[in-house]
């Protein structure tokens, strides 16, 4: 047993109670407080991934207690090498999005002590969701964790926010709901092979599933998932979400919540339904290219920057997914990665659109142009940025979204290069962008705004230095994400392939 | 080229290699996040790095052709390692990335020193070279790698340098739409040079240098020509050759030291020196190779004729610099009788292009920025070390006896005749016909710019530049006019090549080479005559006339390579994107809120459903809890 991560998890939660019962007028107080324990949180999270054994056991920083024995539900946490650095980005964000809401004004009736709470219950169910190894506890994270983020749109949001918190909404709940079906199906399944239910993980991947009820329970986790990542046509709940989101919950909606979703295929789908998510991972890889070009052109049409950050996620789920159901080390590996820098280069993407929404007062990239004169840190801050989101090497985003095309190029040729393609739309949309709100003549409407100020480069900062050294030096998280992918290719049962040349032996 | 390749590990003064990557890296991060104080020593520190650099890359070189091993791998450390995937940081120093680093750091220190006069009183100096070091250090890293992954970082690299400086004075629209433009062209070709890495590692296991080169010999020809085609896209993109030539002259956009030495003398010839690298590959597939012959021949000639029908002087210059990488590519394409000779013309290009290029931007500096050649005239007298050493890289430029360009072009349009056959006759017979088309252009450019009458513009004074811009066109004139007798004779590049191409095969002469010499000669001097003809007899327009014959406008509108792109891909994909637009937001979103709305009750109450939502989440979550504890019972007593 090790509390660590129990603890971890709870503080933030603690936290939020304190910040929510504090007087109305003690604003200054409720953010200092919400930022002090983000910070907390993140230094045990980076304890714990510093510290996790990349030899090790599979699960580390467990532990378990009983919660409903009647049904064998066991309130477990534990991390993987792919749940401890997600939790890492989670620890990351947090405090980013703090600074960076630190001078937001509320939208609605409810004062910005309620947003800082709300964001701390989100963190605690956002680690919860990825530290579960029960799969009913993941579950109530799963669900749970919808709350806070509806509260963080639907009151502190753009013009439309209920519309879109409540779309969120439903759309997740749908999923939340089918997937409660194939949570209970597996109930069903280890009650009869083991003669006692349960739901710990460990105990659900040494089942032998028929291949007709694996179909099933896979389709009640994978509509779920791909809802939540979301896989095109499960997407539309996403730009008006992103869109009308507080830039600090559009960071946590896409650079996190999303992460649920490619992370359930990788920790539910693949080692629980081996047979179906071969059978399944065609339709999977199709859905994915198509979503790499799907959100890419997509982007390329939106007039409102936050909408079009939401729609180069949907490409950039494209390659995740393609990374996960190519069923190779090197792929899956690099999907891990491309999520956590995903989350900070696309994290950092909206905490730019969100400066300059600040200062130019609209949303839409026509309001713009010839700001990089204007604001020169700005300017390069959002280049740095962009590049990182077009995968430019040097940055983080190459590394991953190279390893997801070369892993997969070795067993599904034809999905890595029509998915390699993409890149040049991704150029387009980042590149379009930039240069009609950067370069140009000067929008008169802009004369005079402001730079960068301290507190907007202390939460970039840490987020451009992330995507540099990331960029260039990936091994000690590939490290840690590696062997993680490899247990989950041993319960899928593949292997990489070999060198075809030799294979053949003829060299 | 069979037996494996071998490198050995890098030892005493080489195993410091990596600076030559990390210093002007580091002056370039210097340079851009120094902010304002560092105005002032940008140009000093920015050109003192590269100098640096260059003494360095001397000390290497020769260190490394003392050795008996003339091929040095240095893993500096561990980049992508995931199982069998091991990409490692390492860069390689061979007789053939020796050259590139001489060159880059040579004619790169040159360039750098001109633009400390050229962008004297320009606000964005700092910028400026920081830019330039940022590019030098990619443009260091592309030919050190030691795997085809470090050679795409590199790539990649300077690809952004050049967006960079393309849109370096970004508020002109112009500019701002060159640099997309070549960032997206290349990418196009970049798709290709990824997907070659992806079959490299599937079938060999491996990007390394080493073991992909090594290893080439093992595979089978159909995949072998798959990567030569694929390493070939990715040429094409970043050196501007057919089809993907379109970006390379609007990136002129860019400061004309930036044209000098990213779009002239080093980044476009990126994809000479990867076809080169890549020579065991391409050694396995003569269908590979005949690609990359045509596609250098066809290039050429398109160079040649949109270069023909240009009054911007820069733009003349930039079809020259498409056509004369034609000429690299041809000769490349060629095999083991082209690597060497394909490297040569790279070098003297380097030289003389450098020269040319800087020369214009003398001259512009002397004509209020003005580009267009009908208001330029008569200024060989005003400008006489510009026009001296502008002249110098013209005639190597044209091939004249015993300047740079002879021995290098020359050579080229012998080795395309040797190949033999029906595709010798026409590959040379391009070359050739290029070779007069070269001095037409050139010769028009001349006589347009230096002689005969003034045409001024109103207020313009021109002058010669100070000494700190012409003293590095001097030395690059000298280079101009020595480096092919120097390469060819002196110290052959040929040999030092050997380690890395092999011993070239004895020449089965399909013509002489003497009556190759003179037909080249008749041509060009034909070309000089029609260029005296045309525009040296005549009174000069000051503007550009209008009705022209369909040729003319053909080449004016550089053989319509631009409004093939537009129709075929830019329109179509504009529509593409407001069509899905449309869809995404009444079909899928559409439907999906019909289901939604059936949900969560009407869809008038989801557009205001602050009320009616908390009700419907209750409901939901009810249900559900409702649900499980129904299914758990079930299943438990069930």
């Amino acid at each position: 047993m090790n509390t660590l991560l129990l603890v971890t998890l709870l503080l933030p939660l603690v936290g939020a109670a304190g910040v929510a019962v504090l007087p109305d007028h003690r604003q200054l107080l409720a953010k200092q407080l919400t930022l002090g324990i983000s910070l907390v949180v993140l230094v045990m999270t980076l304890w714990m991934a510093v510290g996790f054994d990349t030899g090790g056991e599979r699960f580390q920083f467990n532990s378990s207690y009983t919660w409903i024995a009647d049904f064998g539900v066991r309130f477990s946490l534990g991390v993987d090498g792919i749940a401890v650095v997600l939790i890492a980005l989670i620890g990351v964000l947090v405090p980013v999005v703090v600074a960076a809401s630190w001078n937001d004004e509320p939208t609605g009736e409810r004062s910005m002590k309620a947003f800082f709470a709300w964001l701390l219950v989100l963190e605690t169910m956002m680690i919860g969701v990825f530290a579960a190894t029960d799969v009913f506890l993941f579950y109530v994270f799963f669900e749970v964790m919808l709350i806070p983020m509806y509260f963080l749109i639907g009151s502190f949001g753009g013009p439309r926010r209920q519309y879109a918190a409540v779309k969120f909404f439903l759309y997740s709940l749908l999923g939340g709901l089918i997937m409660l079906a194939s949570v209970i199906g597996l109930f069903v399944v280890s009650n009869n092979q083991l003669g006692e239910g349960t739901f710990a993980f460990d105990a659900l991947r040494q089942l032998e599933i028929t291949p007709g009820t694996q179909k099933l329970l896979f389709l009640g986790f994978f509509i779920a998932f791909a809802i939540k990542a979301p896989l095109v046509p499960f997407h539309t709940w996403l730009p008006d979400a992103g869109a009308e989101a507080p830039i600090g919950g559009a960071v946590l909606l896409v650079g996190v919540l999303d992460k649920v979703g490619t992370f359930g295929f990788l920790r539910y789908c693949l080692p629980l339904f081996p047979d179906a998510s071969r059978f399944y991972a065609p339709l999977v890889l199709v859905m994915s290219v198509v979503g790499i070009f799907y959100g890419a052109l997509l982007a390329m049409g939106q007039s409102d920057m936050k909408r079009l950050v939401a729609y180069t996620s949907i490409a950039h789920f494209g390659f995740i997914g393609l990374g996960i159901f190519a069923f190779t080390s090197q792929a899956g590996t690099g999907a891990v990665l491309y999520m956590v820098n995903h989350g900070i280069s696309t994290g950092a993407l909206f905490l730019i659109v969100g400066i300059l929404i600040n200062r130019g007062g609209s949303r839409m990239i026509g309001a713009y142009g010839g700001l990089a004169r204007i604001a020169p840190l700005l300017g390069g801050a959002f280049l740095i940025v962009g590049l990182s989101s077009l995968a430019l090497p040097g940055t983080n985003s190459f590394v991953s979204e190279f390893l997801v095309l070369v892993g997969s190029f070795t067993t599904q040729p034809a999905f890595s290069i029509i998915a390699a393609v993409g890149i040049i739309l991704a150029a387009l949309y980042i590149l379009l962008m930039y240069q009609r709100t950067m370069h140009g003549p000067e929008n008169p409407r802009l004369r005079g705004v402001r730079d960068l100020d301290k507190r907007e480069l202390a939460t970039l900062g840490p987020l451009i230095a992330l995507i540099i050294v990331l960029g260039v030096y990936p091994k000690p998280v590939l490290d840690i994400i590696t062997p993680a992918v490899d247990a989950t290719m041993v319960d899928l049962g593949t292997n990489d392939p070999a060198p075809t040349v030799a294979e053949e032996g003829n060299r | 080229m069979d037996e494996t390749i071998e490198y050995a590990a890098a030892t005493g003064a080489l195993s410091s290699i990596w600076l030559l990557v990390a210093l002007p890296l580091l002056s370039a991060a210097v340079l851009l996040l120094g902010g304002r104080r560092l105005d002032k020593t940008a140009p000093v520190l920015g050109t003192g790095v590269v100098a640096v650099d260059f003494v360095l890359a001397v000390y290497y070189v020769v260190t490394l052709a003392d050795q008996s091993n003339r091929a040095v791998s240095l893993q500096v450390f561990s980049f992508i390692p995931v199982n069998g995937l091991q990409v490692d940081a390492g860069l390689l120093l061979d007789p053939l990335s020796a050259v590139f680093i001489l060159l880059i750091t040579g004619v790169g220190g040159l360039i750098h020193l001109y633009s400390v006069g050229y962008m004297h009183d320009d606000p964005g100096r700092r910028r400026f070279f920081g830019y330039l070091n940022l590019f030098v250090a990619a443009m260091l890293l592309l030919v050190l790698g030691n795997s085809f992954v470090v050679l795409y970082v590199g790539w990649e690299g300077v690809g952004l340098a050049s967006y960079l400086l393309i849109a370096f004075w970004y508020t002109r629209p112009a500019a701002a739409t060159a640099a997309k433009k070549a960032f997206i062209m290349n990418r196009v070709g970049d798709v290709g040079l990824l997907i070659a890495i992806f079959v490299m590692f599937a079938t060999l296991g491996s990007t390394q240098f080493s073991d992909v080169l090594g290893g080439a010999a093992a595979l089978t020809g159909g995949t072998a020509t798959a990567l030569a085609l694929l390493l070939l896209l990715g040429a094409c993109g970043k050196s501007g050759q057919f089809p993907l030539q379109a970006w390379l002259p609007d990136a002129m956009e860019g400061p004309t030291p930036v044209s000098a030495l990213i779009h002239a003398a080093t980044m476009v010839t990126a994809g000479v020196y990867l076809i080169a690298r890549a020579s065991p590959i391409y050694n396995l597939t003569q269908d590979g190779r005949t690609v990359v012959a045509i596609v250098g021949a066809v290039t050429l000639l398109i160079g040649c004729v949109a270069g023909c029908a240009k009054d911007d002087i820069k733009r003349v210059l930039a079809w020259s610099t498409v056509s004369q990488i034609g000429y690299m590519f041809l000769a490349v394409g060629l095999g083991p009788a082209g690597y060497a000779v394909g490297i040569l013309h790279l070098l003297t290009h380097g030289f003389f292009k450098a020269g040319l290029f800087l020369g214009a931007g003398s001259v512009m500096h002397g004509m209020n920025d003005e580009v267009d050649m009908r208001k330029y005239g008569a200024l060989a007298t005003r400008m006489k070390i510009t026009f001296a050493t502008f002249t110098l890289g013209y005639l190597a430029l044209i091939g004249f006896p015993f300047l740079s360009g002879y021995y290098s072009k020359d050579l080229i349009i012998e080795a395309a005749f040797d190949k033999g056959g029906t595709s010798g006759w026409l590959l040379g017979g391009a070359a050739l016909l290029g070779a007069g088309l070269t001095a037409f252009y050139m010769t028009r450019l001349m006589l347009m710019t230096f002689f005969g009458e003034a045409r001024w513009d109103e207020g313009a004074h021109p002058h010669e530049s100070p000494t700190v811009m012409t003293a590095p066109m001097i030395v690059l004139a000298f280079g101009s006019v020595f480096a092919g007798f120097v390469l060819v004779h002196v110290f052959s590049l040929e040999s030092w090549l050997e380690p890395v191409f092999g011993a070239p095969p004895e020449a089965d002469h399909v013509i002489e080479p003497i009556v190759v010499t003179l037909l080249v000669l008749v041509l060009v001097a034909v070309g000089i005559a029609a260029a005296w003809l045309f525009v040296g007899r005549r009174q000069v327009a000051r503007t550009a006339p209008v009705s022209v014959s369909a040729v003319v406008s053909a080449a004016r509108a550089n053989l319509y390579g631009d409004a093939l792109n537009e129709s075929v891909l830019m329109r179509p994909g504009q529509w593409l994107t407001r069509a899905l637009v449309f869809v995404d937001n009444k079909g899928v979103d559409g439907a999906v809120n019909g289901v939604a709305a059936l949900i969560g009750g009407s869809s008038a109450r989801l557009g205001r459903a602050q009320n009616g939502f908390v009700r419907t989440y209750a409901l939901g979550m009810l249900g559900g809890s409702i649900l499980v504890v129904a299914a758990l019972l079930a299943v438990r007593f069930g």
